[in-house]
C-alpha cells in the first residue's frame, strides 16, 4: 500500500454539544405546527399567510434526484423544526443572555461579549433556531445600516421585509426552498441605505445545538443604490450518529451601483470516516442585480457537511452588473458534494466569472455544476469560467457538469477546466527539500486554491487556509 | 561524509542495484556515470527517500546515521539535498514562499529562529549575489511554465539557498544548452567548500569539463564496475560503456 492510500481522519473540532435546556415544538411537519412556529416569534398574520402558502405548495413536490449525491429518504416528519434555548423573555442585552450560549461561541472563536468583540465585524450569532446576540448594533444604526436577527426585523421593519422577502427566491422556487419559507425560524437581515458604505464587516455564525433538529434559517441582503456591504458567514455543529438537515435560503438584493460580496466559510459537521452522521447541507442562495452596474460576489469555502447541495447564483438584470462565483469545495472521507453557480444574464453587457476548485481526497465525491445562461437581451454578455479539480488518492472522484445556454450571438464564453492530482513525486519534491508530508499538502491545495482564497476578507482567508488543513490532515500518511 | 555499502535495492519486484558500493568524503566531487537503465537515477532517489523504491539489502550512513532509517525530510533537514532531474510543479506558490518553508523546517529542526519575510528576503539576496544570479524565478510559481533549462536552474537556485553538507544533482546537465550548462556548473563551483560533498548522476563527459570530479565511477547493472579520476569521464566518452561492461564481466 502507498502512502497516499493511507487515511485517518482528524476528529472534528467543533463537534462538542452545549448542556442547555432547549424549548422544541413536536417533530414533524403540519400546517399546526407551521402556526405554532409563527406564532412563538409572535409574527404579522401576511407571513403566516406566506409561509402556509409555501407549505401547501411543498406538499405537492416531490425532492429533487438529479444532483449527484445518494443519500437514505429523509423522514421529514421526524425532525423538530423549532428548537430554542430556554428563557423567560426575551434578552434586551448581553447581559441578560444566557452565559452558557456566550460561553458557546467564545469557544467556537465568535466572541460575542462586549470585552472580546471582533475589530471591525458585526456578528449575529444563531444558535438552532433562534438569534442569541447581535454585536456593533448601535454603531451600525448610526451609519444608517440595519442588521438585526431575521425576526427582530419583521417586527422592527415589516415594510422592508415585507417588499423583499421572495423576490429573489420564491417560496415556489424548489423544493428545499419551499420547505424553508414554510419553516424558516430565524436568520440575518441586513439592509444598506442609498449611498452608504457600511462601516464593517456584517457576520451571521450559524450553531445546530439540539438533537433531530433541523435549521432552516433565512437571510435577506438588500444594498441600495450605491451601497456597499462585505457579510461573511460561519457555521459548525456537534458530532452526531443521525444525519440533521440544514435547508437555508439566502437572497440578496443590489440596486443601481451598488456591491454585495457574500463569503461563506462552510465547516458543518461532515460525519465520520465511515460516512455516519453529518449534516445534509440542501442551501439555496441566489443574489440580483437588479440595479445598472451593480455586482454580486460569492466567496465560498466549503470543507464540511455530509453531503452538499448549494449553487450561489446571479441574476444579472441591470445593464452592466457584474456577478462572481468563487468556490473551493473540499471532500474527505465519505462526504459528497454537488455544487456550483447559476449566473443568469439578462442585462446588455453583463459580465460573469466562474471559479472553483474542488479538492476530493478519501472516498468522497466532488462535483461542480454550473449553469451559464445568456438571454435573447443580454447583448454583449461575457463569461469566463474555470473549473480546476485536485484528486489526492485513488477512491475519490471528481465530476464537472456545466450547462451553457446562449441566445444571443454577441455573447462571448470561455471555459477552462483541468484537472490534476497531488502525486507521491509532489509531495516528495517538498519533502526532499525539508517539509513534513502534511505541510507538503496543505502547501500544494493551498497554491490550488489561491485564486478563491485571495477574494476573502483577510482575516478570513487564513481561517479558510487552516481549515484546510485539517479537513485534509491525515488524508496523506 | 557518506558511506555506501552493498547496497540492493528493488522497485516494484525489480531488483534495480545489486550491491553498490561507495564512500564519498566532505570537499569531494564524484561523478557517476553509465548507460541508461544502469541504476544512476535509483541510486540518487534512494539517497533521498522516495518511498517507491525498496531497499533490499546492505547499508548507508551518512554522517554516523543510519540515512535509510531517515525519513526523506530528516534527510533534507541534516543536509542532504536532491536536484531533479524532473523538478515538479506547485501551483499558485511562489519560489520566495517555497523557499523560505523549506529554510524554516529546517531552521526548526536545528533549533534556530524562523526567517520572517524580511529577513528571509536579504538572506536570499546575498546566495543570489553569491551565485551572480538576479531574483527573476523568486515570485514566479514553483517550476509553472518554467522551460527545461529554468526549471534545472532553479533546482540549482534551490541549493543554493538551502546550503546542503551533500549535494546530488540528477542529470541536471539533461536539456540544457551549452550557455545554460556554463551557467549552472559556474553556480555549482562557486557553492563548494570544504565541508560539504557532491555527486554528479550524468550520462555524457560534457558536464564534466565544467565541474571537476575528484572521482568518476561507472555504474552498469546496478554495480559499479569501475572508478578512475577525471580522466575516466574521457575515455568513456572516445570509447562508449561497453568496454567498462565487457572488463568488468
Amino acid at each position: 500500500m502507498t502512502s497516499i492510500e493511507t487515511h485517518v481522519t482528524q476528529p472534528y473540532k467543533y463537534g462538542w454539544t452545549t448542556d442547555i435546556e432547549s424549548e422544541t415544538v413536536p417533530a414533524g411537519l403540519s400546517e399546526d405546527i407551521i402556526r405554532l412556529i409563527s406564532a412563538k416569534k409572535g409574527e404579522p398574520e401576511w407571513l403566516l399567510e406566506w409561509r402556509l402558502k409555501a407549505y401547501r405548495h411543498w406538499v405537492t413536490m416531490t425532492e429533487p434526484t438529479w444532483a449527484n449525491v445518494k443519500y437514505p429518504p429523509i423522514d421529514y416528519q421526524a425532525i423538530h423544526y423549532y428548537a430554542a434555548p430556554r428563557r423567560d423573555k426575551a434578552a434586551k442585552s448581553l447581559d441578560e443572555v444566557d452565559p452558557k450560549l456566550l460561553e458557546t461561541f467564545e469557544k467556537l472563536g465568535i466572541p460575542i461579549s462586549e470585552q472580546k468583540r471582533l475589530a471591525g465585524v458585526a456578528v449575529d450569532a444563531v444558535f438552532d433556531s433562534v438569534s442569541v446576540a447581535t454585536t456593533f448594533k448601535e454603531t451600525l444604526k448610526e451609519a444608517g445600516v440595519i442588521f438585526l436577527p431575521f425576526s427582530e426585523a419583521v417586527r422592527e421593519h415589516p415594510d422592508l421585509v415585507r417588499r423583499y422577502l421572495g423576490s429573489v427566491v420564491p417560496y415556489n422556487d424548489n423544493y428545499f426552498a419551499a420547505l424553508n419559507s414554510a419553516v424558516f425560524t430565524d436568520g440575518s437581515f441586513a439592509y444598506v441605505p442609498k449611498g452608504v458604505r457600511c462601516p464593517m464587516e456584517l457576520s451571521t455564525y450559524f450553531r445546530i445545538n439540539a438533537m433531530a433538529t433541523g435549521q432552516f434559517e433565512r437571510t435577506l441582503i438588500v444594498a441600495e443604490e450605491g451601497a456597499y456591504v462585505s457579510y461573511l458567514e460561519g457555521c459548525s455543529a456537534p458530532m452526531r450518529d443521525e444525519n440533521q438537515l440544514h435547508a437555508a435560503v439566502v437572497e440578496l438584493v443590489a440596486l443601481d451601483d451598488a456591491q454585495i460580496k457574500y463569503s461563506t466559510v462552510q465547516n458543518w459537521y461532515p460525519g465520520d470516516e465511515e460516512g455516519k452522521g453529518g449534516i445534509y447541507n440542501f442551501v439555496t442562495k441566489r443574489g440580483k442585480c437588479a440595479g445598472v452596474n451593480s455586482k454580486i460576489s460569492w466567496t465560498q469555502v466549503e470543507t464540511g457537511s455530509a453531503i452538499t447541495w448549494k449553487y450561489p447564483g446571479c441574476i444579472l438584470q441591470g445593464d452592466n452588473s457584474i456577478g462572481e462565483f468563487y468556490s473551493v469545495a473540499v471532500t474527505n472521507n465519505r462526504q459528497q458534494a454537488d455544487t456550483g453557480t447559476k449566473m443568469i444574464h439578462i442585462g446588455k453587457n453583463t459580465r460573469s466569472t466562474i471559479v472553483s476548485k474542488g479538492i476530493s481526497a478519501g472516498k468522497s465525491q466532488n462535483t461542480y455544476r454550473g449553469q451559464v445562461k445568456i438571454m435573447k437581451g443580454a447583448a454583449g454578455a461575457r463569461n469566463y469560467s474555470q473549473c480546476d479539480s485536485m484528486l489526492i488518492g485513488d477512491q475519490c472522484g471528481a465530476h464537472t457538469f456545466p450547462y451553457i445556454d446562449v441566445r444571443n450571438s454577441t455573447a462571448i464564453m470561455e471555459h477552462e477546466a483541468s484537472t490534476s492530482k497531488i502525486g507521491e513525486d509532489q509531495i516528495f519534491y517538498c519533502q526532499q527539500r525539508g517539509l513534513s508530508a502534511e505541510d507538503a499538502v496543505s502547501m500544494i491545495v493551498n497554491g490550488f486554491c489561491k485564486e478563491v482564497f485571495k477574494e476573502l476578507p483577510m482575516e478570513f482567508a487564513v481561517e479558510a487556509q487552516n481549515l484546510l488543513g485539517i479537513s485534509l490532515e491525515g488524508s496523506v500518511g | 561524509m557518506l558511506q555506501i555499502n552493498n547496497l540492493h535495492a528493488s522497485v516494484e519486484g525489480n531488483e534495480i542495484l545489486r550491491g553498490v558500493d561507495l564512500t564519498v568524503n566532505a570537499g569531494e566531487v564524484h561523478a557517476i556515470m553509465g548507460p541508461n537503465g544502469s541504476g544512476k537515477s535509483t541510486l540518487a532517489q534512494i539517497l533521498a527517500g522516495h518511498p517507491a523504491y525498496e531497499v533490499t539489502e546492505g547499508s548507508v550512513t551518512y554522517e554516523g546515521r543510519d540515512l535509510l532509517d531517515m525519513d526523506p525530510e530528516e534527510r533534507a533537514r541534516a543536509g542532504v539535498f536532491l536536484a531533479f532531474q524532473y523538478p515538479v510543479e506547485i501551483r499558485g506558490i511562489t519560489n520566495a514562499y517555497f523557499l523560505r518553508a523549506a529554510v524554516n523546517a529546517t531552521r526548526k529542526a536545528r533549533g534556530l529562529d524562523e526567517l520572517d519575510t524580511i529577513d528571509f528576503l536579504d538572506v536570499l539576496d546575498e546566495k543570489l549575489k553569491s551565485i551572480g544570479w538576479d531574483d527573476s524565478f523568486m515570485n514566479r510559481p514553483v517550476n509553472e511554465g518554467f522551460s527545461g533549462g529554468e526549471k534545472k536552474r532553479n533546482e540549482i537556485l534551490q541549493m543554493a539557498v538551502l546550503e546542503p553538507k551533500l549535494a546530488i544533482l540528477d542529470e541536471t546537465d539533461s536539456g540544457l544548452d551549452i550557455d545554460a550548462l556554463k551557467t549552472v556548473a559556474e553556480a555549482v563551483n562557486k557553492l563548494r567548500r570544504p565541508d560539504n560533498a557532491t555527486i554528479v548522476v550524468t550520462h555524457y563527459q560534457r558536464l564534466l569539463n565544467y565541474i571537476t570530479p575528484d572521482f568518476v565511477h561507472v555504474l552498469a547493472s546496478g554495480k559499479i564496475v569501475k572508478s578512475g579520476g577525471k580522466e575516466l569521464a574521457l575515455e568513456l566518452e572516445a570509447r562508449g560503456y561497453d568496454w567498462v561492461k565487457d572488463e568488468a564481466a
